[in-house]
């Protein structure tokens, strides 16, 4: 897909339609197309085409919002008038200054043909494949691969213009040894990850068969003690740590507010020194987008720097706040929530999980995290079970692989003490995420399945 | 619109499909947001689409567009014809539906004010005196408070005959209040967490709240939770407040209830279940007091409809009978595949997304006590009040729930506050500690707008009816 003449007219017509003093047009054409897989064959296969056109205006200091998923000029025109019109009926809000002015917006390369010719046929060949890896070893396959190409459009009446066209992928595969429908504890299951934009990147294979490794080493798990471990995570896991630390402390909401640990922290040392976040939405490793929903380009921020507290990020109405400029992580209008990081990379390390598992007298490995959820955000105290590979490490090996837990545990403290970072990293589609693995030598966790 | 639905179920029927339903969706949904004195988002949304669901060679295939000309209308229709032709290619079992009897039908959900027609004006100022009055104690440093209101028409046919037109008009709203001070965080909602209370129904949905008075109670509170004592570690009888209730319901028993999750088609994402079909009437979920029904006619609930989005009627189900685990959350193909029919339970989010089975109103019979009979019975123990943070594992045993408020219990009464408390269980073991629950007078349907399931991620409105319970034996305490 292209930023065509069509969707550019529709634009246009929504700046003129609303009659605003400051207007902004949001446009994002989608069409997904997602293959699901359960018991080793597909379950759902499904396609879908929609638009999302988002009008904000702008009287003085007022500000309302309008969406539509027509297209239609009529669509469009009534669209833009009620976002006026909601904004002459809004109480004033002094805080709001302007929508942001335009700035150079990068090139950057974000679609890719073999994603965006992907075929549902090819799909089904996929899970074809999957299903007979899995039964190899006598384990059946669920998961999902997904295929989107998006357009985004961005324009105001202060003369931004910004348009990107994206395709992404992302393949998941569970391996189950005893199939769905007979779940339990017992019930030993692997997982594997795959997420980018360009498909011709993706090996099926390589990610059906560790997901079935996994399964295999995770058979006959055995119950182990809650309390503290040392504790090796895998990308997956530090990902979905990591997701939530971003919502609840890296945006500049959470801290103007006062919600965020980073509150009056900024220049200190808040993790172990080996601990360097940053945000980059041109970084090719994870899934590339130059631009805001502000259409403002995206900084490279760095959040934590070797353990130290860098930044935030900001859009134009948290950056005007504080007479700054915004670092270009608007989400769509309207978001009283604020901005936050989408574009994650953790710094690696030189470690290799071999090594990490070798260098373990006693502690647990995990694959990945369940249903995480924040139990008090300003500590960082997060909660969630380990899920599909978690395995008991002694004596520098896997002795065992270990029935399923659940942690409560302080993340900012716990990346305070930092064994080793992982030199490989992965991109987690999910938690828009690109991470390496993690060896901590105190990890929570306070209660067993 | 339930024409173009027609033509769509005989352009994927002339394509190949065996079966095929067809359904157009229009919701139009305001919103309105405060934050600290300020309006930060004021919001109108419209939202139109049609989406078709085939069976061809028992394989399932659904393709759904915005776009609705003639030609997008065929090219919908052969897209999920195409999709489905992929699937066979795996070899699935093949999809059986259970019968039912084909529907030609229009309904109504029930209310007596339109709120898209109460002024703007009117909306913003409750809002905004809600929130002033949140704000009163120094210590709330943010406050947040809400109204959404939707209304949604719908309209399916399917290629056995069914024609069916329902609307839908739901109305809610909330308050959140943040105290920060001295390293601490403290939150409360009202009418409870989790976007604040919603119904099907009109204005008057939101006049029946009284907003300002529980915006004034909860700012106080909040300001109050952050010199209250930490809630102890330890086993204790303890009190769930009704809201509390309506997500433990939710999580414990309303996802595990799902034939699909049962199946293992939510395998790969949300997990699966631990209630296996070999459980049925056979299996203690919990104590002999604990009745639990599936109800989709239920008045003023967001899981109430006429007919589900497979033209299945609406019903109400046993799903724990005397603690004992009696009845799944069914579709056309899972009940078929326990030689059952369909209990009407599968909805999509809208007209871009499959049908899943979802929960309707799953509610929790009321009990015969009163709040202070449960509170007079316990020597030392702890009422737990609005979620605030919740976590359950992949087949739906493990929980942990923290709650935005604590009261302790000494003697019989209530001594005091107490903050961050978290309590966590084994969901069988769990509901086998219910030794009371309040009566039908302590007893509502509230209204989840936000459960999560499937891919791409849906989101749907659900009911719980619940009323406060007590538990005789609880883990608390899991915080660093």
């Amino acid at each position: 897909m292209t930023a065509d003449s069509a969707t550019m007219q529709i634009i246009e017509a929504a700046l003129i339609e609303s009659g605003a003093d400051q207007s902004e047009v949001v446009v994002i054409s989608e069409r997904t197309r997602l293959t699901r897989f359960a018991s080793s064959a597909i379950h759902q296969n499904l396609s879908e085409k929609k638009h999302r056109v988002t009008v904000r205006a702008v009287v003085g200091k007022r500000v309302g919002c309008a969406t539509t998923n027509r297209l239609t000029a009529d669509s469009i025109r009534s669209t833009a008038q009620k976002a006026a019109q909601l904004a002459r009926l809004a109480e004033e809000n002094p805080d709001f200054v302007s929508l942001p002015s335009p700035v150079p917006i990068p090139a950057a390369r974000t679609h890719f043909e073999p994603t965006a010719r992907c075929r549902p046929e090819d799909r089904a060949q996929a899970v074809k494949t999957i299903a007979a890896i899995a039964a190899e070893s006598g384990c059946t396959a669920s998961g999902s691969f997904l295929v989107t190409e998006v357009e985004v459009a961005v324009a105001n009446s202060l003369g931004v213009r910004a348009h990107q066209s994206l395709t992404e992928s992302a393949l998941t595969v569970i391996a189950s040894e005893s199939g769905p429908g007979l779940s339990g504890y017992e019930t030993a299951t692997g997982y594997a990850h795959w997420a980018g934009r360009d498909l011709s990147a993706l090996d099926v294979e390589t990610i059906a068969r560790k997901a079935v490794g996994k399964c295999v080493a995770g058979r006959k798990p055995i119950a182990v003690q809650p309390g503290d471990y040392a504790a090796i995570l895998e990308p997956p896991a530090v990902a979905a740590l990591l997701m939530f630390l971003c919502w609840i402390g890296f945006g500049a909401t959470a801290v103007q507010e006062g919600r965020s640990f980073l509150c009056g922290r900024m220049g200190e040392r808040v993790m172990h020194d080996s601990i360097s976040i940053w945000d980059d939405g041109l970084d090719a490793r994870g899934l590339v987008m130059p631009f805001d929903f502000e259409g403002v380009a995206k900084q490279r921020v760095d959040l934590i720097e070797r353990g130290v507290a860098k930044g935030i990020v900001y859009d134009s109405y948290t950056a005007h706040k504080e007479g700054k400029k915004s670092t270009g992580h608007a989400f769509p209008a309207p978001n009283p929530y604020g901005p936050g990081p989408s574009n994650l990379v953790m710094a690696t390390g030189s470690h290799s999980l071999q090594e990490m598992i070798a260098t373990t007298e006693r502690g647990l490995l995990v694959t990945r995290f369940h249903y995480v959820n924040v139990v008090h955000p300003k500590r960082t105290i997060l909660t969630g079970m380990t899920r599909d590979g978690t395995f008991l490490v002694e004596a520098g090996k896997i002795t065992r692989a270990v029935r399923n837990l659940r942690f409560t545990q302080n993340v900012v403290e716990t990346l305070g003490e930092v064994d080793a970072v992982g030199s490989d990293a992965a991109l987690h589609q999910a938690e828009g995420c690109y991470c390496p693995a993690l060896k901590l030598p105190r990890f929570a966790f306070t209660s067993a399945a | 619109m339930t024409e173009l639905c027609e033509r769509a179920v005989d352009l994927a029927i002339r394509a190949g499909a065996s079966y095929a339903d067809a359904r157009i969706v229009e919701r139009a949904t305001e919103s309105l947001q405060v934050k600290n004195g300020k309006v930060e988002a004021l919001q109108s949304e419209s939202d139109l689409g049609l989406g078709v669901r085939v069976l061809v060679e028992g394989a399932w295939g659904f393709a759904a567009s915005a776009d609705l000309g003639g030609a997008d209308v065929q090219k919908i229709a052969e897209d999920a014809v195409r999709l489905a032709r992929a699937s066979a290619l795996t070899s699935p079992q093949p999809a059986v539906l259970s019968e039912v009897e084909p529907a030609r039908a229009t309904w109504k959900s029930e209310w007596r004010t339109d709120p898209f027609e109460v002024p703007m004006q009117e909306k913003m100022s409750l809002l905004l005196e809600a929130d002033r009055r949140a704000r009163q104690r120094e210590e709330v440093k943010v406050c947040e408070s809400a109204l959404t209101f939707v209304r949604e028409r719908k309209y399916f046919a399917s290629s056995e005959g069914s024609r069916i037109e329902q609307e839908r008009l739901e109305s809610g709203g909330g308050v959140k209040a943040t105290a920060i001070g001295n390293g601490e965080m403290q939150e409360r909602s009202y009418p409870s967490a989790l976007d604040g209370f919603h119904a099907a129904g009109g204005w008057e949905v939101i006049e029946g709240l009284d907003l300002l008075a529980g915006a004034e109670k909860i700012g106080s509170e909040a300001a109050d939770l952050l010199t209250a004592p930490v809630c102890p570690s330890g086993t204790f009888p303890i009190i769930i407040g009704a809201s509390q209730m309506a997500l433990q319901i939710h999580e414990s028993c309303g996802h595990p209830i799902e034939l699909d999750r049962v199946f293992g088609s939510e395998a790969s994402y949300a997990g699966t279940s631990f209630l296996t079909p070999e459980k049925i009437g056979q299996f203690r979920y919990g104590s002999p007091l604990v009745n639990i029904v599936a109800d989709s006619t239920v008045p003023g609930g967001l899981g109430t409809f006429a007919y589900d989005d497979e033209g299945v009627p609406s019903c109400r189900t046993d799903i724990v009978r005397e603690g004992v685990f009696c009845g799944y959350l069914m579709s056309r193909e899972t009940a078929a595949r326990l030689g059952l029919r369909s209990n009407g339970a599968m909805r999509a989010d809208g007209w871009n997304r499959l049908p899943l089975i979802r929960m309707t109103n799953i509610n929790l019979e009321p009990g015969t006590w009163t709040l202070d009979e449960m509170i007079s019975e316990i020597k030392h123990g702890f009422m737990l009040e609005n979620t605030r943070s919740w976590s359950i594992d992949d087949v739906r045993l493990n929980f942990q729930f923290t709650t935005e408020i604590g009261w302790e219990i000494r003697d019989g009464s209530i001594v005091g506050m107490v903050r961050n408390p978290t309590y966590h269980g084994v969901t069988p073991q769990f509901w086998a500690a219910c030794d009371a629950i309040a009566s039908k007078e302590f007893w509502k349907l509230w209204g989840v707008v936000n459960c999560g399931k499937g891919e791409p991620a849906q989101s749907m409105r659900v009911g719980h009816g619940a009323a406060p319970a007590r538990f005789s034996a609880v883990r608390l305490g899991a915080e660093q």
